[in-house]
């Protein structure tokens, strides 16, 4: 078996399922933000993927990016985790639901 | 250093008070005598430039400013640039040496008003606007500055706004000059369409040969026609003008009498082409502006407030303009127009000086004997009522002669109208001199306070007294106007019979005001129920006002009807519920519930994703 | 099977089996832990793929900041009472697996169907620091600015969000 492209592009969708599947089940806000951060991590796996069998720089930049945004992403998530944490005591985003149309 | 192109002088002219307005506005809001420096800077600079260009000129050259394309959408070439012809620069020369005058007039008039460096940056934004219109190569540019005068204009009507009076007179004055102007951009649309140009160079050259039919080219004069007789104040538009004497004097000697008025006599003149193409438009003119010109005069034998008197003199003298218009006579247009801006502007100024010493009292039956208080602004004033009448030698007996004799030779309908006219503005210029400099005082406290006016008013009324002095001297006017003109010099006869006209309706206001009478009974008993007519201006506003109350509320009623029941009821009604009833079924799935957002964002997702992969 | 192969099978099972436990831990906190072996097994296939400097920022930027990040708040919050996954209703239990594996056939079917062109070991690129850094300074300088200026912005919307109350 050689290893190509297409392996790591199926690990990457795996992965990318996993943080989907965990975004949408968990209720705890911590573990939505994981999810979201292993989303994006699947996505960077595939950019990495690309650029090496794709012949180009372009994919890491852009993954560089990624990682830049994630951090931001993460910092402000999780700030905005706190800042409802210290309004109604509670991570479980079932508990916030005062946007019913 | 060298000399200044043509072409710099004319921007240099156009821009400086544009310059002050602006620097007035930025950097000298608070200091009343920076702001009036600047202004009077500004248009004493430019009126240098203009006397520049006017050397020039009057030496033969021709002066050419290429356009510059402003605007290309396909056929729609709109384009910037200049025109500068004898018309023009005699129009420049008018702007700027009149504006001038009136400004430094009114540092002292203004002394100790709150609001004067608001005054005198608007003061330089009309006369940037004004030199806009005359220097205007087209009809777009041209309809620019004159909406942009138009909005001076208003503003400095209602420049004491905390006046009803004024400021419903600055409104009064844009909505009459809205309803011409909205005939006017449908001429220059209607001009376009037909010949595919805006410049007036090339419309003269093409218009008269595109073989148009009468019909078209009646409503293509008539339609730029109305946009004159808006600013013009002609029949049936000349309500706003009266009323625009509600702002400062120095506003009305300037806008409301010297120049502004004059846009549309000029405009008339810079499109002779356009109107001369239409025999019936050109009668339909003259006739205009007879009727303006004899309507005027009646109303102002009435008026007892002095500046209303002068406004509609100034009214009946536009008419004369666009009677001699009408018949063809552009040069005779604009030699009155000169003429007149001098000494109405003279008028104006000394009429100005009156009301300042008598602490802003405007009726005339409470003034009286000022001629020993005040002997300077007197005989400033006393010139310009011989001016104004066509008093030989004075500079209005010219021009007013060569207008009564254009209609001598054309239409003799026209030349009563004419002499009618004559006639009465010596006899109400003749009620002004008496009841106002001679007789006894009639209020001994107002009399008691009056005082010759200072330095800084009484030079621009000498200056402007000895311009209508001599303004139509050896007909310079015309002869710059139209270097091969040769006169048609009118015999000594008919010359002394015009003279006579304005002599008798002098010697009959003797008659009449020279005891010193204390109200206008003697001629109320003469003249009976017609002057009740008279002196109600003929009813124009109240007709006007009840075809607003009538037509205006029918239609309102109408509207409101449709309103409240189809747009209301059906449109508006049928719209909300249609989208109160989606509302209530899509609000279902807005439960609040933050996970299920994120199944169906993700469920979206997924779905896309194999629509789009065709899977 | 080469060395290679090999360690790509071992990160990759490592990586699926941790990304598993992430989403059934009923800790917060030791799903937390997990997540750092996510992204540990994630760096080692960058090493696979040549992309050694993308690897080390890997271990640097999400293992060691992002994820003490998410630990640091979890012990600030004080959590006492864990929200297990299995106390909600049927429906989201339900849901969220079933998104995930659509997802996944859907990703599934696309690979198959796809031809990649072949890559010989010479095309293969190099990701080494020179060929990935050099065009952050020339052809994607801006955005490289403009990500400055979105951290900055993250910072100060921190700052702003977790400010105390009573000290406005």
């Amino acid at each position: 078996m050689i290893i190509g492209l297409d392996h790591y592009l199926a690990v990457s969708a795996i992965l990318f399922g996993l943080g989907l599947t965990c975004i949408l089940m968990r209720r705890d806000l911590l573990l939505i933000l994981m999810g979201l951060e292993m989303n994006l991590n699947a996505a960077n796996l595939a950019l990495v993927a690309f650029s090496r069998y794709g012949r180009g720089a372009d994919g890491q930049v852009l993954t560089l990016f990624v990682i830049a945004i994630a951090a931001a992403e993460a910092a402000v998530g999780l700030a905005i985790v706190v800042a409802l944490f210290k309004n109604r005591r509670s991570v479980n985003a079932d508990d916030f639901r005062s946007l019913k149309g | 250093m060298s000399m200044p192109s043509p072409e710099q002088l004319t921007w240099f002219l156009l821009f400086a008070p544009l310059v002050a307005t602006v620097g007035i506005l930025l950097f000298t809001r608070r200091r009343p005598m920076a702001s009036a420096v600047l202004s009077i800077a500004a248009v004493s600079l430019s009126f240098v430039a203009a006397v520049k260009l006017f050397l020039v000129v009057a030496s033969g050259a021709v002066v050419s400013i290429p356009p510059h394309i402003w605007l290309a959408a396909g056929p729609l070439i709109v384009e910037w640039g200049g025109v500068v012809d004898r018309l023009s620069v005699l129009m420049l020369l008018v702007v700027t040496g009149v504006g001038t005058a009136i400004q430094v007039y009114s540092v002292g008039y203004m002394r100790g008003d709150s609001g004067v460096p608001r005054y005198f940056s608007l003061m330089s934004f009309f006369t940037f606007s004004m030199l806009g219109i005359v220097l205007a190569p087209n009809f777009i540019q041209m309809f620019i500055f004159w909406e942009l005068v138009g909005v001076s204009s208003t503003l400095l009507i209602g420049f004491w706004f905390e006046r009803p009076a004024a400021a419903a007179a600055g409104v009064k004055a844009f909505i009459v000059n809205r309803v011409g102007d909205a005939g006017m951009i449908l001429g220059i649309l209607m001009v376009w369409g037909y010949a595919g140009s805006f410049d007036f160079a090339v419309l003269a050259g093409k218009w008269q040969g595109l073989g148009l039919s009468p019909v078209i080219l009646a409503a293509a004069a008539g339609l730029i026609f109305c946009g004159a007789a808006g600013k013009s104040a002609q029949i049936p538009l000349h309500v706003w003008l009266p009323d625009a004497m509600e702002g400062p004097t120095p506003v009305s000697a300037l806008i409301h009498a010297a120049t502004m008025v004059a846009a549309g006599v000029y405009m008339v003149c810079r499109v002779a082409w356009l109107m001369a193409a239409s025999p019936a438009m050109m009668t339909v003119i003259a006739w205009t502006g007879g009727l303006t010109a004899l309507m005027a005069a009646l109303i102002a034998v009435t008026q007892t407030d002095i500046k209303r008197v002068l406004a509609y003199s100034t009214l009946s003298q536009l008419g004369y303009m666009m009677l001699a218009a009408g018949l063809g006579g552009t040069t005779e247009a604009m030699f009155h127009l000169t003429t007149h801006a001098f000494f109405k502007a003279l008028l104006f100024l000394a009429a100005g000086s009156v009301i300042m010493a008598l602490h802003h009292e405007q009726g005339i039956w409470r003034m009286g004997g000022l001629w020993k208080r005040m002997p300077l602004t007197f005989i400033a004033f006393l010139i310009g009522a011989l001016a104004l009448s066509g008093i030989w030698p004075f500079s209005g007996f010219y021009s007013k002669d060569e207008i009564l004799f254009l209609a001598l030779e054309q239409s003799r309908g026209l030349l009563v109208i004419g002499l009618v006219t004559a006639f009465l503005t010596a006899f109400y210029m003749g009620r002004i001199l008496w009841v106002v400099f001679f007789g006894e005082p009639r209020d001994g406290v107002l009399y008691g306070h009056a005082r010759e006016s200072s330095m800084v008013i009484i030079l621009p009324l000498g200056i402007l007294a000895v311009l209508s002095v001599a303004g139509g001297w050896y007909s310079v006017v015309p002869h710059f106007l139209n270097p091969g003109l040769v006169a048609a010099v009118p015999s000594d006869k008919i010359m002394a019979g015009f003279l006579a006209v304005p002599l008798i309706g002098f010697l009959l206001a003797w008659r009449v005001y020279g005891k010193a009478p204390t109200d206008d009974a003697v001629l109320r008993r003469i003249l009976g129920p017609v002057y009740r007519w008279m002196e109600n201006k003929f009813y124009f506003d109240e007709m006007y006002g009840w075809l607003v109350d009538s037509v205006q509320d029918t239609i309102a009623l109408v509207c409101e009807t449709f309103d409240r029941w189809i747009l209301q009821g059906v449109g508006v009604g049928g719209i909300s519920g249609i989208t109160r009833g989606l509302g209530g079924v899509v609000r279902v799935i807005q439960s609040g519930d933050l996970r299920f957002y994120l199944f169906m964002a993700g469920a979206g997702v997924v779905a896309l994703l194999f629509w789009w992969m065709r899977l | 099977m080469n060395a290679g192969d090999a360690l790509f099978l071992f990160f990759s099972l490592a990586l699926v089996l941790s990304a598993l436990m992430v989403v059934l831990s009923p800790n917060a906190v030791v799903s937390a832990l997990y997540l750092v072996l996510v992204f540990l097994f994630t760096a080692g296939l960058y090493i696979l793929l040549q992309a050694f400097f993308l690897a080390l920022l890997q271990v640097l930027v999400y293992a060691g900041a992002i994820m003490v990040l998410f630990l640091f708040v979890m012990m600030v919050l004080d959590l006492r009472k864990p929200c297990r996954w299995w106390d909600g209703n049927l429906p989201a239990l339900m849901g969220g697996p079933l998104v995930g594996l659509a997802f996944g056939a859907a990703v599934w079917a696309t690979l198959r169907r796809t031809v990649w062109p072949e890559a010989t070991s010479e095309t293969l690129f190099r990701g080494d620091l020179a060929a990935v850094v050099t065009p952050l300074f020339s052809r994607f300088l801006l955005p490289v600015e403009i990500i400055a200026l979105l951290l900055l912005v993250a910072t100060i919307g921190v700052v702003v969000l977790t400010r105390r109350e009573d000290h406005p």
